[in-house]
């Protein structure tokens, strides 16, 4: 237990303490090795750099250098990555291997280690984490502490201005207070549909019971997307925080996260910070000396899709099937057993310590009219920097993807974008420069979605990206509702017809009749949307849906049945690249020779198409 | 798919070799003092459950029934229903290819294929030595490195059909 004084207290001397994190220009002689230990970089072995870091410091005796593991930094494909504060030299790739040589001339010579240092699009290297054009165009409020403080330790939380806004929000403000300040704020729910999240609130705080709960969605199905995943492992107590903010907000005393157990480290981590508010005394009953108490606990899921609907994830916290229950009545008034329930997603909590303590005017200065603040994306696929970016709301697709994204690999062209995963729709190239936000996006047959987003480049095929969805949503749909059950079955059925060339004219007409009476009849929000992706690529590209049920040809070769991979001879330079890649070795010629595919051989698998420097394969 | 459910149920519970007898196991035992017996624990439980034995056994599931009050019926649904509950143990290598978008889209199907066309058997079988297993995972979250496959959880990234490869052969040689 630790009073309000004594809270303080450690957030005064921590902070002195951990300024050379962001402080650059600080004269200190003590240093920072920052480890990132997001999933990405920890699945390529940065726990093994932090143990080598410190060996190699104990063996020589080196004091004032600390070795410290953080949350994801963001730009995922270079990593592991290490960052060097205060001077803040950022290393890219780097390998366990590497670390002596890190120690030896940058710690102990002071020199940079040119070799690690991560390149800019333009080529040239560049040394610290802010002249990357990746974090250039960045706006950092829901990953603020991410990559900066150590998310295992409560006290780093705390040293950046953590359990503040909660200290505000009791001694302060009243319930209705931080609901309007929230409200004020313009802040939308992260997880997708956008409702207001001030709002939503409101709507809880209205209805009276003996018990009321406060839920964390961090059931982050969407494939392709851990933004929610990011903020749990690199900072956990501002989720917990906020929740509390909540808490207090509504009239709740108990919260509960559903976590997918498929992130075993942010479970982990929350689990940490839960302990160690407990002990504290953040958590538990008589919050920094007042009357308010709260509790929160881990519910973990089982790998269900359909769990991310706030309905369906109610039912799973119960301990049963995650099947959604019908609305109304909405969660605010009869959630988890009966009791009115107030659902966020994880990146609306991230949020709220900020709203608070900047206050909403500052928030809501940031974004566009309708939408407010910043959204986190988790940037991937066919573009060069994968990884997890924040930009306010209003940024455009196209600075997203070639400012921040560095643009596509192998000089390609950019195809589709698609947001919003298995209920969202691609946004083609015409659309590169709609600014984007909530209304935007819906605007053009795409939505928000919880922010998973991913690049095709032109070897991309629609009809097969549109047959992968509804493979995805006929695998998770739950089958409570007929719609859903058979409708996206049949969907897929007809799109598999296409794909094989098997498929008429009139099947996309078909499909599209189905796709408009699921959105209409199906009982949840995975129904509703299960179509989108279909839709939006019949919408934007339907010559390729014609040219699969007409001509049977898929210009990307990607549909296996009806493509055959041909090199073109014009244009072929000889450079045998594409026998390198090819897996089966079904590409003949030697030296200056045109390549040739021997069709017998050939699994069409595409790899060669990709490898083409001179796109003559086709 | 109801259909389908109860002819696997029937199969399990005939096939006497599936019936380890886990009724006087520490761990349940130890399981049972650390839940409440109320109905709300089944999942957590299970979870519990799926990581100790790999797989949640059918008189698992009747000592749970019983322990919990619910009945059986509606324990197999919840199993059923969860894809990280399994009704088979899986294989002592268990590979999984992410077929998230990021990882489609980079080329995750190819990896899937080649994997079945070695082990010569389907998504979510075991191979019949017991060694291996294939599953589809959606998203590892680790989408920098994509496409990436795992093998009991640890992560091969950036993935190639050679890489694949390579590590079949190490664990085949084993």
């Amino acid at each position: 237990m630790k009073t309000l004084e004594e809270i303080n207290k450690i957030r005064e001397e921590k902070r002195k303490e951990l300024d050379l994190r962001v402080n650059t220009k600080l004269d200190t002689r003590e240093k920072h090795i920052l480890v990132c230990h997001g999933t990405g970089c920890t699945s390529s072995c940065s726990p093994e750099i932090l143990e080598t870091f410190r060996k190699i410091l104990k063996e020589k005796n080196i004091e004032n250098v600390r070795v410290i593991k953080t949350g994801c930094f963001g730009l995922c494909a270079k990593g592991p990555i290490v960052i060097i504060r205060p001077e803040d030299t950022f290393y890219a790739m780097v390998k366990p291997s590497d670390c002596e040589e890190i120690i030896q001339k940058h710690i102990i010579e002071g020199e940079v280690v040119q070799r690690l240092l991560c390149k800019d699009i333009d080529g040239k290297k560049v040394q610290s984490l802010d002249e990357l054009t990746f974090y250039k165009k960045q706006k950092r409020i829901a990953l603020k502490n991410c990559g900066v403080i150590n998310p295992e330790e409560i006290d780093e939380y705390i040293a950046f201005d953590g359990y503040k806004a909660l200290e505000k929000v009791l001694k302060e403000m009243t319930p209705d207070e931080v609901i309007a300040e929230v409200s004020k704020s313009g802040l939308r729910g992260r997880g997708g549909a956008g409702f207001p999240t001030g709002k939503k609130w409101e709507l809880t705080k209205v209805n009276e019971a003996d018990q009321k709960y406060v839920v964390c969605n961090a059931d982050e199905g969407d494939p392709g997307a851990f933004m929610d995943r990011s903020i749990l492992e690199g900072d956990p107590h501002s989720v917990l925080e906020a929740m509390m903010i909540a808490g207090y907000a509504i009239g709740a005393t108990k919260g509960f996260i559903y976590v997918r157990a498929e992130y075993p480290i942010a479970v982990k981590r929350f689990q940490i910070a839960i302990d160690q508010a407990r002990e504290y005394g953040i958590l538990g009953k008589n919050i920094f000396g007042t009357d308010f108490e709260f509790d929160v606990e881990i519910r973990l899921g089982a790998g269900a899709f359909v769990c991310g609907e706030e309905t369906a994830l109610l039912e799973s916290i119960e301990g049963k099937r995650g099947q959604p229950r019908v609305k109304p009545p909405y969660p605010a008034v009869a959630g988890l057993w009966g009791k009115p329930t107030l659902i966020n997603n994880v990146e609306t909590y991230a949020n709220i310590t900020r709203i608070i303590l900047n206050g909403a005017d500052w928030y809501s200065s940031i974004g566009t009219e309708n939408s407010k603040g910043t959204k986190v994306f988790a940037l991937g696929g066919n573009v060069n920097n994968i990884g997890l970016v924040e930009v306010p709301m209003g940024t455009t697709l196209r600075e997203i993807v070639y400012d921040i994204g560095g643009g596509i690999p192998n000089n390609r062209d950019f195809k589709a974008a698609q947001t919003g995963g298995p209920s969202g729709g691609c946004i083609p190239a015409q659309y590169l420069d709609t600014p984007i936000d909530y209304e935007s996006l819906k605007e053009i047959g795409s939505m928000m979605g919880s922010g998973g987003m991913i690049i095709m480049d032109d070897t991309k095929c629609m009809v097969n990206l549109s047959k992968f969805y509804l493979e995805f949503t006929v695998s998770e749909s739950c089958g409570k509702c007929t719609p859903c059950r058979i409708g996206t079955k049949r969907m897929l059925e007809i799109l598999e017809k296409l794909c094989n060339g098997k498929g008429e004219l009139e099947d996309i007409d078909k499909l599209e009749k189905l796709a408009h009476n699921i959105i209409k009849s199906s009982v949840c929000g995975l129904g509703q949307t299960a179509p989108n992706p279909v839709l939006s690529s019949l919408k934007y590209f339907r010559d390729e849906f014609i040219e699969h049920a007409v001509d049977k040809n898929c210009r990307t070769k990607e549909c296996k049945a009806i493509s055959k991979i041909m090199i073109n001879q014009d244009i072929c330079k000889s450079c045998g690249l594409c026998q390198k890649v090819c897996p089966v070795g079904a590409i003949k010629g030697e030296l200056r020779d045109k390549r040739e595919i021997d069709q017998t051989k050939c699994i069409k698998c595409g790899t060669c198409l990709a490898s083409c420097p001179f796109k003559a394969i086709n | 798919m109801e259909n389908e459910g109860k002819l696997e149920y029937t199969k399990i519970v005939e096939n006497e070799e599936n019936k380890v007898c886990k009724c006087k196991d520490k761990f349940l035992e130890n399981l049972f003092k650390i839940y409440q017996p109320i109905k709300d624990n089944l999942i957590q439980m299970l979870n519990e459950i799926q990581d100790h034995y790999g797989y949640v056994p059918m008189d698992v599931q009747k000592e749970l029934s019983e322990f919990l009050k619910v009945p059986m019926a509606e324990i197999y649904g919840v199993v059923t229903f969860y894809s990280r509950f399994t009704l088979k143990p899986k294989g002592k290598y268990s590979i999984s290819v992410c077929l998230g978008t990021a990882c489609y889209v980079k080329g995750a199907q190819k990896i899937m294929d080649r994997l079945q066309e070695r082990l010569k058997i389907g998504e979510g079988e075991t191979t019949e030595d017991g060694k291996f297993s294939i599953e589809a995972q959606r998203c590892v979250g680790a989408c920098g490195l994509a496409p990436v496959f795992t093998v009991n959880g640890k992560v091969y990234g950036k993935a190639t059909v050679k890489l694949l490869d390579s590590v079949l052969d190490e664990l085949e040689g084993k």
